[in-house]
């Protein structure tokens, strides 16, 4: 390689290391503001010593308890507990749930928080899982079995 | 070691080259483009949760994956062309742009189109989402950038130094969905464990990567074919070619 090939090679790589450098500063700085939701642990245990005030506007996002999953019988009010490693949060929410919203679901819900540990939600968006597989697979893995709404016969 | 590369940096030798690449790269990719998507649209079974709709994946991991990749092969042609000084490697750079800013367009697209049955949402501002439409731009702004010199070496090597330092968004995108929360599922496929997804529903998954790989492959060279020319018209191998064209066309 010649001299001037060096050079430029040279130049091109500290401009790409700077660079670099630079944007991975930047997302450190971001770090938390990047997260899209709080998990409840956050919440309730706060996120680097700062616990989100009562009243603030977040986002939380964490598994369904199964059991917890409650439904108005005369409006679409539905409450449910979200779980990640720590205690529940339970979150209340009238309007239409997403397709993949189930118990053991992972859910993004938006939201105010109301209590300590309650959210009021605005909107319920459901977190899908990278797996794929058919229903026959997830059955003997898993033990689900998915029934869609319009083979579940009179089921609520 | 790189020697046998360097009479490519000629614009001839590397016509010819695409000339002789181009009509396998159309028929691999139209070959597994096919198979791949009749395959996985009409025959892998349903997944267990997201029914028929999970079948957006044939088109959606493809492009998404391809528009990173083709975002790095273009930052490589722009370091060949500003270290080593080759005209062609900037008329290869230029030559992808196009085909990877529609790659990310149809990623971004139809995961919209997915999004909102399966979230609930048409857009959620989270890292993923945010980074590949940052991809986007990117891809715009090469192709603007370029476009805006009339001394397209100039211009290209402009392009170049952004395509360079764009390529910083590339890891952010892959790992975005480990380094923070987000609403995006995690990788499938492109990880070191064994990929999470049965293997009748990977493999039309697979063969659809090599598609789309070869299509842009494929659609790249004719570019730069168009390109080489549009440069070099003043050039004799050119002008002879030009001729013989012509001549061929009064034969017949």
């Amino acid at each position: 390689m010649n001299p001037r090939r060096k050079q430029r090679l040279a130049v091109v790589g500290t401009v790409a290391v700077l660079v670099a450098g630079a944007i991975g500063l930047m997302l450190y700085a971001l770090n938390d503001s990047i997260d899209l939701f709080y998990t409840p642990s956050e919440i309730i245990e706060g996120k680097n010593g700062q616990k989100p005030q009562i009243g603030q506007r977040l986002r939380i996002g964490g598994m369904v308890v199964p059991g917890t999953v409650s439904r108005d019988s005369e409006s679409l009010a539905v409450s449910f507990d979200l779980v990640d490693t720590g205690p529940p949060v339970t979150v209340t929410y009238s309007g239409i749930l997403p397709d993949l919203f189930r118990e053991g679901q992972g859910i993004v819900a938006t939201g105010v928080l109301v209590s300590q540990n309650a959210i009021k939600a605005q909107e319920v968006l459901a977190k899908h899982d990278e797996e794929y597989m058919p229903p026959e697979l997830a059955e003997k893995m898993k033990g689900i079995r998915h029934v869609k709404p319009d083979n579940a016969g009179g089921q609520p | 070691m790189w020697k046998w590369l360097h009479p490519y940096a000629k614009t001839e030798r590397a016509y010819q080259l695409c000339q002789i690449l181009q009509p396998w790269f159309w028929a691999g990719a139209l070959l597994c483009l096919a198979v791949g998507t009749v395959w996985g649209l009409a025959f892998a079974p349903q997944d267990y949760q997201q029914g028929d709709s999970f079948r957006i994946i044939y088109i959606h991991v493809p492009s998404a994956i391809l528009s990173m990749s083709t975002y790095v092969a273009m930052a490589v042609a722009a370091v060949v062309g500003l270290v080593w000084q080759w005209r062609t490697a900037f008329m290869a750079m230029i030559a992808m742009a196009p085909v990877g800013a529609v790659m990310t367009f149809i990623a971004l697209f139809t995961g919209a189109a997915w999004g909102k049955p399966m979230w609930g949402a048409w857009w959620v501002w989270d890292a993923r989402l945010t980074s590949e439409l940052i991809l986007l731009f990117l891809y715009l702004g090469v192709i603007a950038l370029y476009g805006a010199f009339d001394d397209k070496l100039q211009g290209g090597k402009a392009a170049g130094v952004m395509a360079l330092v764009g390529v910083v968004n590339v890891p952010i995108i892959h790992y975005s969905v480990e380094w923070w929360n987000t609403l995006h599922q995690g990788a499938t496929i492109s990880k070191f464990d064994k990929p999470s997804i049965a293997p009748e529903m990977l493999w039309p998954l697979l063969l659809n990567l090599l598609g789309f790989a070869l299509f842009i492959a494929a659609v790249t060279v004719m570019r730069m074919r168009n390109e080489i020319i549009l440069r070099e018209m003043q050039r004799p191998w050119v002008k002879a070619m030009a001729d013989k064209a012509e001549g061929d066309r009064h034969a017949v």
